[in-house]
């Protein structure tokens, strides 16, 4: 943990929160959103009933991914989209590239997508002559900004309009001073519009693919995926292997509990359905692993393949209210993202499990039903095991194990608190106690329970020999 | 019936005043209670920090000292929920399924077990009931917000039998305090941050007393509250429910 890692979670999110007007502001606006999502939840009667069938689907889907997968690429191939298989973000790059040189592009918008990101594709592009440009607006905001997304669905959620406007003065001469948030969309409008005009090539994400029918779906609010794809030449989306479902009709939950979920409306503005090219244009799809089949050999973890990127987890998170997306120092942040990481990178991501209190909100508004935190409860069993708890750590858990494992330890230990004032990794009395530095220690009482029990209670035998 | 009271091992060091109250409340209410002394711990703190491993001589120690009662009984939600949830033991698989099944949070065990309608508990004061996570989202002590569900609160529904008690209307209903184990101290920052968000919302809504079934939650908000030196004080829900003038 700290002592391997120069900056983990802690360590970042101790940073954002030096600014506590700004933390403020950033748990306020993402609480507002977790208040939006329960209206719209509460609003249907059939709510949880909705997740538990979503879950089903799901775990159905990932069950069964094989076929799933052959009959989706079946159907694609049917209706003229060329379908590509990625094992990692090198594999998905390195197609997305060659496609795009074969037509001899170099410039592409992108519409939102994880999984891009993920894969660093811009950066790779960019090495390469390629220029992208993102066309979601917070997406858009973040890469002017050359920082990556906080948040799944609200990308910039962590900046205030005033530091937009500043961003779009310095970037795109907007005039000084400029943060009213209507304005400033007017703004990012007219440069995105002659972007996507100009754009012989548009690469989307997914949201949801359908395996009946070899049509896949994308959610956006902002047009901005329909505005590239429509207006492009070459047309490719990126998507992970989870994003399966198997019938058309499973669209009718899923639709619903993922806008409801993301940011409290009944459904995403556009839902838009691709399912064969234009005449004239190209269509790709490509189906990229990246760890994921790796997931789902992990009997404990596989569920959180369920996931539909709808960002709930991270609203509700008091720990990600309090430490903002960009300290969880990957592209999935949140308690979602602390489940997924540490199966990319189990060394670089062995904090992030334990940036979370395991207090379970996240579980509930979970519109898949994953088990977040009871996975990362586990996922901290594994971290321990594999070695990258750090040495310090374990050494203190043993102890404070022997002690509190045998009656004779614990009574030695010491009366009223005494023990636990050294020991306790919290208690511990110096300096470099992290408790006392915003918290007074308890005040320790003059005996403990056991010590009044013994002196004052009735004495009887002892309950057991 | 005999009661077997499980005090959780920095409840016992730190806060008898809870024990106490929880066990003079028990006998009270006319149980039969006793209090095995080899007890230690539930071995919560270091499976949360994901040395589960290392909890199986607690596990037995628990066992041998518990094993025996109708029911065991705590003032602590998160200890109960470990025990429900964590439990194990390969020597008497056995005697850990029949521990995990008769383990009761207090608040739970009064509601549900004895089902307490009429309490003699005086506490005249406005009063912030703090949710704590394992108690809500873990025993479904009460509803929680997130899900689409009827109300109800366990708590509550005691605490609205003490005479003179006044419950504050929070902003965030069941926010967790930020605690979180070893988090409290491995996330600074981050913790008493919440903690320090959790305790406003009880001192502008008027509370004098913020209170709770778990006192790891209130000893991390009490170490707020004493270093910001406010008035709000905090106390074990048991020393509400058996308080009197």
């Amino acid at each position: 943990m700290k002592e391997t890692q120069i900056q983990d979670h802690a360590t970042l999110a101790e940073a954002f929160i030096q600014d506590e007007e700004r933390v403020n502001w950033h748990d306020g606006a993402l609480w507002f959103i977790r208040e939006k999502r329960d209206l719209a939840a509460k609003k249907i009667p059939e709510w949880e009933n909705l997740r538990e069938v979503a879950s089903q689907i799901k775990h159905n889907v990932i069950s069964n991914l094989h076929d799933y997968l052959v009959q989706f690429e079946e159907n694609l191939t049917r209706n003229g989209v060329t379908v590509h298989w990625a094992a990692d973000a090198a594999e998905h790059n390195a197609i997305v590239y060659s496609i795009l040189k074969a037509k001899e592009i170099t410039q592409m918008v992108k519409s939102k997508s994880m999984l891009t990101e993920e894969c660093h594709l811009n950066e790779y592009l960019a090495e390469r002559g390629i220029s992208v440009i993102n066309s979601d607006l917070g997406e858009y905001i973040q890469q002017i900004d050359n920082e990556p997304p906080s948040h799944i669905v609200l990308p910039c959620i962590h900046k205030r309009k005033e530091e937009i406007g500043a961003l779009f003065h310095e970037h795109l001469g907007s005039e000084k001073g400029l943060s009213d948030p209507t304005l400033l969309t007017r703004v990012a409008r007219k440069h995105l519009r002659n972007v996507f005009m100009t754009r012989r090539a548009a690469l989307t994400g997914v949201n949801f693919a359908v395996a009946e029918t070899g049509e896949y779906v994308v959610c956006t609010n902002e047009g901005n995926a329909d505005m590239g794809a429509h207006l492009s030449e070459v047309q490719i989306a990126s998507m992970g292997l989870e994003k399966i479902i198997p019938q058309k009709k499973h669209l009718s939950i899923f639709l619903r509990v993922l806008a409801r979920s993301a940011t409290g409306q009944p459904i995403t503005i556009y839902s838009s359905h691709y399912r064969k090219p234009r005449p004239g244009q190209e269509m790709h799809l490509i189906l990229v692993d990246a760890g994921r089949t790796r997931q789902l050999a992990r009997p404990d973890f596989r569920d959180s393949l369920k996931c539909i990127k709808c960002g709930s987890c991270m609203n509700t998170c008091p720990v990600y209210r309090k430490s903002g997306g960009l300290s969880y120092h990957n592209t999935i942040s949140g308690p979602i993202g602390a489940i997924l990481a540490p199966n990319l990178d189990m060394k670089k991501h062995a904090d992030l499990p334990y940036a979370s209190t395991l207090c379970g909100s996240c579980s509930n508004v979970c519109p898949v039903k994953i088990n977040i935190h009871d996975q990362l409860y586990k996922w901290r069993q594994v971290i321990v095991k594999e070695g990258y708890a750090g040495y310090t750590k374990a050494l203190g858990m043993k102890t404070m194990a022997w002690t509190l494992s045998s009656p004779g330890n614990f009574t030695k230990a010491g009366k009223a608190g005494r023990w636990f004032m050294q020991n306790l990794p919290f208690m511990i009395n110096n300096k470099f106690n992290p408790w006392y530095k915003q918290r007074e220690l308890p005040e320790g009482p003059e005996e403990s329970f056991a010590e009044w029990y013994a002196q004052n209670h009735e004495k009887e035998e002892p309950v057991y020999k | 019936m005999t009661v077997g009271l499980f005090v959780p091992c920095y409840v016992n060091q730190f806060y008898p005043k809870a024990a106490k109250a929880t066990l003079q409340l028990l006998e009270k209410l006319g149980l039969e209670v006793d209090y095995p002394t080899q007890q230690t711990c539930c071995g919560q703190p270091m499976a949360n920090s994901g040395f589960e491993h290392l909890t199986t001589d607690c596990n037995e120690n628990f066992i041998r000292n518990f094993a025996q009662y109708d029911y065991i009984v705590a003032p602590s939600a998160s200890c109960v929920l470990h025990v429900k949830e964590h439990l194990s033991s390969a020597r008497q698989p056995e005697n850990a399924a029949l521990i995990r099944e008769k383990v009761y949070e207090l608040v739970e065990f009064l509601t549900d077990v004895i089902e307490v309608e009429r309490l003699d508990a005086v506490f005249p004061h406005k009063v912030g009931l703090h949710q704590s996570c394992h108690g809500l989202r873990g025993l479904h002590l009460s509803q929680m917000s997130e899900l689409n569900a009827p109300y109800f609160s366990k708590p509550e529904q005691l605490l609205n039998l003490v005479k003179g008690l006044e419950q504050v209307t929070l902003d965030r209903r069941d926010e967790c305090c930020g605690f979180g184990g070893t988090f409290c101290v491995a996330e600074e920052a981050v913790s008493v941050k919440m903690g320090k968000d959790r305790v406003t919302d009880h001192s502008k809504n008027g509370a004098e007393y913020i209170t709770s079934s778990d006192l790891s939650c209130l000893m991390h908000l009490e170490g707020i509250l004493n270093r910001q030196k406010s008035n709000v004080k905090v106390v074990h829900i048991a020393e509400i429910l058996n308080a009197s003038l």
